[in-house]
């Protein structure tokens, strides 16, 4: 079944987990065979932001060397075949310009979210 | 007709996101689906009739049936007599009859 | 029984964090008042809800002993709703997300609790009539 994940939560225990964790979640999913695609919404739509750098926290002598990649980690999911678009007007409430996005995600309009939901077989919120 | 089932938990008082809940909701009775919004929680908030109540009558009058938690509305002690108009208390049951007949049920 | 359905839950909260947890819960009780299979995906502080360390405490401030208190234990919770769910013909089959359970050290869950993956949660899903996520904050 087509489904469509909308994930709005953003910068959650991304440092500690050096990642987002539903991101991951549906890289492995996607990797077990699931049909799926993603709608950033909300805070989320930053995820998409390029230059996004979380590197160069230490705490006493230990030093993260693999923080958070989250821009790259949603690159490789279109590259594996999950569409992954975002809400425009998220976007732009944040002052955020289009071209500081990743090329792979398309925009949908606050408006068009209903229909964009019927063309799935399910619809999860995270 | 397509079902849906949104469950509205966070309340107005507290996130502005509950707009998120309410835009979809019309959006998708206007789209000719058959739309509930489920409140649970502090999601029952604003269903006394006061200054945050208005969303949820005008959402009724869209074609949303707007529902609350009977058990959030007793744990709260809001009188389920006394919901702002177009709101009506209903079980939990609500949503698991929603996930038994297929329909798309979004926790927000 | 015809209208016997299967029903996937995911789950992300730890316990004692959010009303989210008994919310589901109840859920998880009305469907195995029903009879349903349940599909159960705990996904990251949720993997801690099952945890069987979990233990009561007396409570000082309201003046009651352990016994009286009887407070309120999750995994007991979800223990009961295993036997419930057993009494009415159906059953609940808790995923724990293992890399979760790894980070948090939870390995230590009750019985009828297994370990798991993402693939876990998709393979759920789709064998299910309905699948619910509730994702945390």
């Amino acid at each position: 079944m087509k489904t469509l994940s909308i994930v709005e939560n953003a910068y959650r225990a991304t440092l500690e987990e050096q990642d987002d964790t539903i991101v991951w979640l549906h890289g492995a999913m996607k990797g077990a065979g699931a049909d799926l695609a993603l709608l950033l919404r909300g805070n989320a739509v930053n995820y998409l932001v390029q230059r996004q750098e979380a590197g160069g926290l230490a705490f006493g002598d230990w030093r993260q060397t693999q923080p958070p990649r989250i821009a790259s980690d949603l690159a490789a999911l279109a590259a594996k075949g999950v569409d992954i678009c975002y809400v425009a007007e998220d976007v732009t409430d944040r002052g955020i310009a289009r071209n500081e996005l990743i090329n792979s995600a398309q925009p949908v309009a606050r408006g068009a979210v209903a229909e964009l939901l019927g063309r799935y077989d399910r619809v999860w919120y995270w | 007709m397509p079902k849906y089932l949104l469950i509205e938990s966070r309340d107005p008082f507290d996130s502005n996101d509950t707009r998120f809940c309410c835009d979809l909701a019309q959006q998708l009775a206007a789209a000719k689906n058959e739309v509930t919004l489920f409140l649970v929680q502090n999601g029952v908030l604003p269903v006394r009739p006061g200054a945050r109540s208005a969303d949820l009558t005008s959402l009724a009058g869209a074609g949303v049936r707007v529902l609350a938690d009977t058990f959030s509305l007793k744990e709260r002690g809001i009188d389920e007599q006394r919901l702002a108009s177009g709101v009506a208390a209903a079980p939990l049951d609500v949503v698991l009859d929603a996930l038994a007949e297929g329909a798309k049920v979004i926790w927000h | 029984m015809a209208d016997k359905k299967t029903i996937t839950i995911a789950i992300m909260d730890a316990p004692y964090e959010d009303a989210r947890s008994t919310t589901t819960l109840r859920l998880i009780d009305l469907a195995a008042k029903r009879g349903y299979n349940i599909n159960v995906f705990a996904y990251e502080g949720a993997v801690l809800q099952p945890f069987a360390a979990q233990t009561p405490h007396a409570n000082a401030v309201h003046g009651r002993s352990v016994e009286e208190e009887n407070h309120f234990i999750p995994k007991d919770a979800i223990a009961a709703l295993m036997r419930e769910a057993e009494r009415n013909g159906g059953k609940i089959d808790w995923v724990n997300c293992g890399l979760c359970v790894d980070e948090r050290g939870a390995t230590n869950a009750i019985a009828g609790v297994r370990r798991g993956s993402p693939a876990d949660f998709w393979q759920m899903a789709e064998a299910s009539d309905n699948t619910l996520v509730v994702a945390t904050r």
